[in-house]
């Protein structure tokens, strides 16, 4: 009806078939189809970076990415990092005061998560470049960066424990 | 025990991570644009292309029928009763009737089963206008032949603010040196990253709710039953999140709030409406931009004489709270110097422009700018160093300013030493490289405003029968952290966990009612609130403790969720236990309530004198810089700031409020410019409105944030302001360091690289000319 398309996405592990027409972005589908709505909607022209989330383990901004395109590949959004325990990025994020408004927070998370699963021992430098398409009005990034160096400092910890 | 004693505080002084952290960081915060009600419509404003013209005719015909259209307003759907903040400037309508004054401006709304629908319905709406002459410069405006965009503004005057203290002409006659400039800044956006939402709701009985992002959610209340006509009773305004405010649209009602409601009226559903980034940046609530003459006398030693300052603001097209703009700034430049004789005068003209209002320290960082960077011109002509001169004029505790500024505890000095040390000042200063320079600016903020109408605050606090408490207040967190900070000082008097404390966020059904989230009052005043309703809650519960506990009610201590005799430690109950023995044997709640008012004392907002806050904040900020001679890019090197907020009760929010402005001021100083061609928006995107990044900031290592501890009396355990302060002296520290590096004063914001550029380029040139002219001499 009305050209709208059966699509087939998987977001967080999940399967979702919607339809929706060919022109919907992915942050339309993520949450006004599907119903995720952690991932956020602010400037719809890939500037800001509140609509981030993961395309096979790399960050993407769903507002310039189409829901269609993104069939047959592994969608993650902020409601699937951590959904048992909160990750340790989120952790350092409340704990080093990088979160206050929260409306990048989500989009942040997953650009560090992927940041960190390439680069676990990014420098200062990496992770300013890493978030550089990211805005907060909020915080001024410092204590941003701060979260992000403690979020690899205790994932490092944590990992070389468990390994040894 | 005594306040005295701060450092035995269980839970004040400790950085505390923000109570809602835990939501926000795993996507499950509820904004305003993540509500989605059964059967709800998409609303979409249609916005009047023109800066200035008459609405003729109205054709909705051809967007009524578009299928999936439910419903359209215009302005002659509401009363035509005009909203606004201050009772003499009102002068906000829902919608235009028969007249739009800047591009932008809202005409018309529709509901409809999608954005899509509801977007291509506003092509379909025809208006006929007829144009009107425009204008759009304040001092054109103030032309006798200029174009009236209001007929109770005669001039165009929107609104002024006139003081004068002491004796001007004398100081003058008594300085030594005379100073004279002009300065001038942008219009700014408040460039919270969450556009401006909301979802309306009318019900069959009459009930009209409004679920938003607002943050002062009972100014909306007020001005949603003015602009209504209706009773504020019949109103309900439901908090959501709020995904940064700043002031602007989120601190009134909008357009978008009244056609919401209305809408929900005339389709029975609820109607949901989110601006778009686009509409966020075309739209009024900015900050006002200034041309700033001043006039300042000293004597040789660099002590102030006299200083008058005019103030032209291009407002914009409405008033918003620009009446109480001009008198700030003005009053804001008595501090944090000691000024025997001040003369000031401000216009706030109507112009064809989107309109201006309140932005994170108001009208302050703009006169703070123009005052500490002509202080820097006076110190390099006086010879003396630029935080000696700020030494010599620091205003100290006990101080009276000329305005009636009652000063408790000041620590400027401090402040400026603090800085001074960490940022290397005495090391740097004079001995940078070429292009690279530093430069310190100061600022003041008040502890929240006594205004003329509601100023006070309230609070209550219920312990439930687990032992946790529910605080309700009026205040919002916007991300500053509120709710963290009002839950400590609870925690703190009933001995309970942060962690045990639920903060509401605010309805107007349940909360007390509240003046509003602003001006930095809340951690104070409603600090303040919730302290006295935490112990009349302790008080009852101290009453139950003694009765059941068979000791004196005075000898009760409140520590890790237990009462017990400081007598006899043996003697101890539970909290949850004193509170389930109370409800269930005597059928007590145990529900404290407090109030704070800030004391009798009034402002004489006419002639400009009074005590308006009762604390002030000094700060004082030092900036490195680096400058690209080729591009006239600005590259901050390093941020040193310290501010006396008292006794910061949650060391981390104070750090993020302060390094979160600061770095506004600096997208301000060096990015931000809403650019305008005859009222015409020509930036509106975040691609070309440029907001500080990441890769703008400098290394962790240079940046610093020094608390300068002192105790104030009337704060909630020593509290004062904390962050908005500390921005009111960024955008002179880096005008001043931007100077130190390529000897060119920018007396014109932002210092963009053009400026920048075409500033260098115009010094060689006359560098040259003055060459080649004494070669010629020889």
């Amino acid at each position: 009806m009305n050209g709208l398309l059966p699509m087939s996405l998987r977001v967080n592990g999940e399967r979702h078939d919607i339809l929706a027409p060919p022109w919907r972005t992915l942050l339309e589908a993520l949450r006004e189809i599907i119903g995720l709505t952690g991932t956020k909607r602010s400037c719809q022209e890939g500037q800001c970076g509140t609509c981030t989330v993961l395309i096979d383990g790399k960050a993407v901004n769903s507002c310039l990415y189409l829901a269609v395109e993104a069939q047959g590949k592994d969608i993650t959004t902020i409601e699937g990092v951590g959904k048992e325990h909160l990750h340790q990025i989120q952790k350092s994020f409340v704990q080093k005061g990088g979160v206050q408004c929260g409306f990048c927070t989500p989009g942040l998370i997953l650009a560090t998560k992927s940041l960190l699963d390439d680069t676990p021992e990014p420098s200062e430098d990496q992770i300013r470049e890493a978030i550089v398409g990211h805005l907060c009005r909020c915080t001024g990034y410092i204590q941003i960066v701060e979260a992000i160096q403690d979020a690899a400092r205790e994932m490092a910890r944590q990992g070389s424990r468990s390994d040894g | 025990m005594g306040e005295e004693f701060r450092n035995e505080y269980n839970i004040l002084g400790r950085p505390v991570a923000k109570k809602d952290g835990w939501l926000k960081v795993s996507g499950q915060a509820e904004y305003a644009d993540d509500i989605f009600l059964p059967g709800m419509l998409h609303g979409k404003l249609l916005r009047s292309p023109h800066p200035h013209a008459r609405i003729l005719h109205t054709d909705i015909s051809k967007a009524a029928a578009l299928p999936g259209v439910r419903a359209i307003v215009t302005g002659k759907d509401f009363p035509g009763i005009k909203y606004g903040n201050l009772p003499q400037t009102r002068d906000y309508l829902p919608l235009a009737i028969d007249r739009v004054r800047y591009i932008g401006e809202e005409v018309a709304a529709v509901a409809a089963i999608d954005e899509d629908t509801a977007e291509e319905a506003l092509d379909l709406i025809q208006v006929e206008y007829e144009p009107l002459p425009a204008v759009f410069d304040p001092v054109e405006a103030m032309q006798p032949e200029a174009p009236q965009l209001h007929e109770h503004a005669a001039g165009n005057i929107s609104g002024h603010s006139a003081f004068h203290f002491g004796d001007v002409e004398v100081g003058f006659a008594n300085s030594d040196y005379i100073r004279e400039d002009i300065f001038e800044t942008q219009p700014l956006k408040h460039g919270m990253l969450e556009p401006h939402a909301c979802v309306g709701t009318w019900d069959n009985t009459g009930k009209i709710t409004l679920r938003t992002c607002k943050m002062s959610p009972y100014v909306v209340w007020r001005q949603l039953a003015m602009g209504l006509g209706i009773e504020p009773g019949r109103i309900r305004v439901i908090q959501s999140f709020v995904g940064g405010a700043f002031s602007g649209g989120k601190q009134e009602a909008m357009p978008m709030d009244f056609c919401a409601v209305l809408l929900a009226k005339k389709t029975g559903r609820p109607v949901k409406f989110v601006h778009t980034m686009d509409e966020v940046l075309t739209i009024g609530h900015m900050r006002h931009p200034m041309r700033i003459w001043l006039r300042t006398g000293v004597k040789t030693d660099g002590t102030f004489q006299a200083q008058h300052c005019k103030v032209t603001a291009n407002g914009g097209a409405y008033s918003s709270i620009g009446q109480f703009s001009m008198y700030l700034g003005g009053a804001m430049l008595n501090l944090p110097y000691r000024l025997p004789n001040i003369k000031y005068e401000a216009q706030r003209v109507y112009t064809n422009n989107g309109f201006c209002g309140a932005l994170r320290g108001h009208t302050i960082p703009q006169i703070c700018y123009a005052r500490d960077s002509q202080l820097d011109t006076i110190a390099e002509h006086l010879g003396l160093d630029p935080i000696e001169i700020r030494h010599r004029n620091a205003i100290q505790p006990g101080d009276t300013t000329s305005n009636g500024f009652r000063i408790t505890t000041f620590g400027f000095d401090e402040c400026l030493d603090r800085v001074a040390e960490a940022s290397g000042w005495r090391k740097k200063r004079g001995n940078l490289p070429k292009y690279r320079g530093i430069g310190v600016g100061c600022g003041s903020l008040i502890s929240g405003a006594r205004l003329m109408g509601h100023s006070a605050s309230a609070a209550e606090v219920r312990i439930q029968e687990d032992g946790s408490v529910q605080l309700t207040t009026g205040s919002t967190d916007v991300g500053q952290g509120a709710d963290t900070v009002l839950s400590m000082i609870a925690a703190e008097v009933l001995g309970v966990e942060v962690d045990d404390v639920r903060f509401q966020r605010v309805d107007t059904d349940i909360t007390p009612v509240d003046p509003g989230t602003f001006g930095s009052r809340v951690t104070f005043w409603t600090g303040n609130a919730v302290k006295r309703a935490a112990e009349d809650a302790r008080g009852q519960l101290a009453q139950l403790a003694a009765q059941k506990l068979g000791v004196d009610a005075q000898d009760l201590v409140f520590r890790n969720r237990q009462v017990f005799s400081q007598k006899d430690q043996q003697r101890c109950v539970s909290v949850k236990e004193l509170v389930r023995w109370g409800e269930f044997h005597l059928g007590q709640v145990i529900t404290g309530r407090g109030a704070y008012a800030a004391g009798e004392e009034l402002i004489n907002f006419r002639t400009g004198f009074g005590n308006i806050s009762p604390a002030y904040t000094p700060s004082a900020c030092v900036v490195e810089v680096e400058v690209d001679p080729g591009t006239g890019h600005v590259t901050i090197t390093g941020i040193w700031g310290a501010d006396d907020s008292g006794f910061p009760l949650n060391p981390l929010a104070v750090k993020g409020q302060v390094l979160g402005s600061t770095v506004m001021h600096i997208g301000q100083a060096l990015y931000e410019d809403l650019i305008r061609i005859e009222g015409k928006v020509m930036n509106p995107s975040l691609r070309d409105y440029k907001m500080p990044l990441s890769t703008d900031m400098p290394k962790l290592a240079d940046v610093a944030h020094i608390n300068v501890i002192t105790w104030e009396p009337s704060g909630p355990f020593g509290a004062k302001e904390a962050g908005e302060g500390a921005g009111t002296g960024v955008l002179a520290a880096v005008a001043n360091a931007v100077y130190d590096a390529i000897g060119v004063r920018l007396k014109r914001l932002p210092m963009s690289p053009d400026r920048i550029f075409f500033a260098l380029k115009q010094r060689q040139n006359e560098l040259s000319m003055q060459e080649s002219s004494s070669i010629d001499a020889k």
